[in-house]
């Protein structure tokens, strides 16, 4: 935790200096007759947030935040191996929104989390992988005339059969 | 005598068929939401804003803010029968409702909670029903200084009030700020902070899309990994012998509490950035030093219960008087329907009850409504509410993934910004273990496009000279008390070092 508390200041640090020579792409000075200049506010703000990973820091050097004392590992194995299968899952999921559509890419997320991280019977994962996908279409297809992405072109025939009924 | 006609007109609206179904549904949906481990009203009011677009923008409100009291009133519910708070609001519930449940008296713990809820709910939509028309004709002089001071006001009482690590805290204030100036300056119109050159930054980064990050993604990984999936839950017995008999006791053994709570609720819910949590905590505190068996608090007193569950009703009803009359949320939740209020075209302060007059007193209604909505269907349905939160976490985390992908990318219809929430989940994840406070940033993104350009108007108008601020009769002591309350985390450090000097 100790070594993560200040990596984690210290990213967030550098993030800030980027965000200050960005916001200096406008005048971040007052203009007399037009006020503050565009990058006035997202500068002096992007100084507040280096200040504070500073502050974030002394404190972790002085022993302050509970993080900078403490020898536990940031997580578990457990720990590790829930955010690598659920948070790249997750990951997965949108990565497979343009090439299988979102109905597709919810129906492949269900069955991989159901079945594989949840271990449910395939009766249950399939009934929820397939109803959920489905349900979906007709509510923001048919009732809320919302488009979701359709994918690549092979997913066609089922947008297409999918229309004849809502239409 | 104007305000009762107005609450009338009010009621009649909030009990049109469909602002009806609507208040029927987001008070189920929130007691569910709420009762679930992990997920409080902020969750549930981010994931299902995007899907509020079926509705006009009143109706949308209405169940939005059911959700609301839905959530409040079934946080109770895990508390009691897992152990485990439903949300940050609940956490005090635990202290007596659980040791309630293991002495076998769970249905009187739900329904001394569902009861106190009701009382806070209700005793806090008639201070609101007085005190809102009140503060919105003051607010009504307010030019760019005074809205700017109050912006300020919201944020130093984060710093002050928050309880969280300061610097992080100012953190996560500065960066929700600098995240709502991505896309164009409104005022030279010139592209800004187009982040890394990639184009999808010009549209901006949506609110949305950084609460459905942050309480969808982030939160859901963060419940995942800290409760593993052990949990046990203990099954109330109700039938309505008992539930009459529990109603009794629960008036005779809680009664003080739920005062207590109504009360203090209301006014901690007002406050910007105290809301519900500390409501509830402070309650259960005073609560506790009053009573004449202080021993009993933590052991299973109905008191204990009553107090917390009466204040985060009452405090959330609270928190939407700064929300509606000077646009300032007063919580996380209230943050969101802000948001949600602007997506919609509609300006939240004082104007808002002049100009949209039939849509605030729709909604003030509406609390009146989902007040006896969520009382009945709580006491109704809390069998069915405690077979629901056995449904194993491994279904449920999935489905809220989903809702939270779908419904992010429904309202920015933006594969860019579909990327952004798993960014800004994953982010959030690792933040909080590091204890970064995330509700600032939320709070900050939302009020951010009002807080820059009011601050520059405001320094154009005294061509730069800051003390605009200062010398005017309102934003003056404003200012002041936002300055004080940044500083109060300093003071408080100062005593405790000279305490410490003089032992």
């Amino acid at each position: 935790m100790r070594q993560g508390e200040i990596s984690l200041a210290g990213l967030l640090a550098l993030f800030s200096l980027y965000l200050m020579w960005k916001s200096a792409e406008l005048p971040i000075g007052f203009i007399r007759g037009q006020g503050p200049g565009g990058g006035f506010w997202p500068f002096w703000l992007s100084v507040g947030m280096l200040l504070s990973c500073l502050a974030i820091a002394w404190n972790w050097w002085r022993g302050k935040s509970p993080a900078s004392v403490s020898d536990e590992p940031l997580m578990d194995t457990f720990g590790w191996s829930t955010v690598l299968h659920v948070g790249g899952g997750v990951v997965g999921f949108v990565a497979l929104i343009p090439i299988v559509s979102m109905y597709g890419a919810v129906a492949i997320f269900l069955l991989y989390y159901l079945r594989f991280l949840g271990r449910h019977s395939w009766l249950l994962t399939l009934a929820i992988a397939l109803i959920l996908p489905v349900g979906l279409f007709f509510f923001f297809e048919g009732a809320m005339q919302i488009s979701m992405p359709q994918g690549m072109r092979f997913t066609q025939p089922f947008f297409d059969l999918m229309y004849d009924i809502i239409y | 005598m104007e305000v009762f006609s107005f609450l009338a007109s009010g009621i009649f609206t909030a009990l049109e068929p469909i602002n009806l179904v609507l208040i029927l549904l987001g008070v189920t949906v929130g007691l569910f939401i709420g009762a679930m481990p992990g997920l409080g009203s902020v969750n549930g009011v981010a994931i299902l804003l995007p899907i509020t677009f079926l509705v006009p923008p009143a109706s949308a409100i209405i169940f939005l803010a059911a959700i609301y009291y839905g959530a409040m009133y079934g946080g109770a519910i895990s508390s009691v029968t897992l152990g485990i708070p439903g949300a940050s609001t609940a956490v005090a519930t635990t202290f007596d409702g659980r040791p309630l449940a293991l002495q076998g008296r769970a249905s009187l713990a739900l329904v001394t909670a569902a009861l106190a809820s009701f009382v806070g709910g209700t005793v806090a939509t008639v201070f609101f029903t007085l005190f809102a028309p009140l503060l919105a004709t003051v607010a009504l002089s307010f030019g760019p200084p005074e809205i700017f001071a109050l912006m300020l006001l919201a944020f130093a009482t984060f710093v002050g009030l928050g309880g969280d690590d300061i610097p992080k805290t100012i953190f996560s204030i500065c960066f929700g700020l600098v995240l709502a100036t991505v896309g164009f300056d409104t005022i030279s119109g010139e592209p800004r902070l187009v982040l890394f050159d990639i184009q999808g930054f010009m549209r901006g980064i949506g609110f949305i899309v950084l609460a459905i990050g942050v309480y969808g993604i982030g939160e859901m990984l963060w419940t995942i990994e800290q409760t593993r999936g052990e949990v046990t839950t203990t099954n109330p017995k109700m039938t309505a012998k008992v539930l009459v008999s529990d109603a009794k006791e629960a008036v005779r053994r809680g009664w003080k509490g739920t005062w207590i709570g109504s009360i203090l609720g209301f006014f901690v819910g007002v406050l910007p950035a105290a809301g519900a949590t500390p409501g509830s905590l402070m309650a259960y505190g005073v609560a506790k030093m009053v009573s004449k068996n202080p021993e009993e608090y933590g052991q299973g007193s109905p008191d204990g219960v009553a107090a917390p569950e009466a204040a985060n009703n009452s405090a959330s009803t609270g928190s939407m008087l700064p929300m509606l009359t000077l646009g300032i949320p007063g919580s996380p939740t209230t943050a969101i329907l802000l948001g949600g209020m602007v997506m919609w075209g509609l300006t939240p302060g004082p104007r808002l009850f002049i100009d949209e007059s039939e849509f605030v007193w729709g909604l003030i209604g509406s609390f009146y409504i989902s007040n006896i909505a969520a009382v009945i269907i709580n006491l109704a349905f809390i069998p069915l509410f405690v077979w629901m939160l056995r449904m194993p976490f491994t279904i449920l985390a999935p489905l809220i993934f989903v809702l939270s992908i779908v419904g992010g990318f429904a309202a920015s219809r933006s594969m860019h910004d579909l990327w952004l929430i798993v960014i800004f989940g994953l982010g959030a994840f690792f933040m909080r273990k590091f204890d970064y406070p995330l509700a600032p940033a939320v709070l900050a993104i939302v009020l951010g496009p009002i807080a820059e350009p009011t601050m520059r108007q405001s320094l154009l108008l005294s061509s730069g000279d800051p003390m605009i601020f200062f010398n005017r009769p309102i934003a003056g002591p404003i200012t002041v008390i936002a300055i004080i309350l940044i500083l109060l985390p300093a003071f408080k450090m100062l005593r405790r070092k000279q305490r410490v000097a003089h032992s």
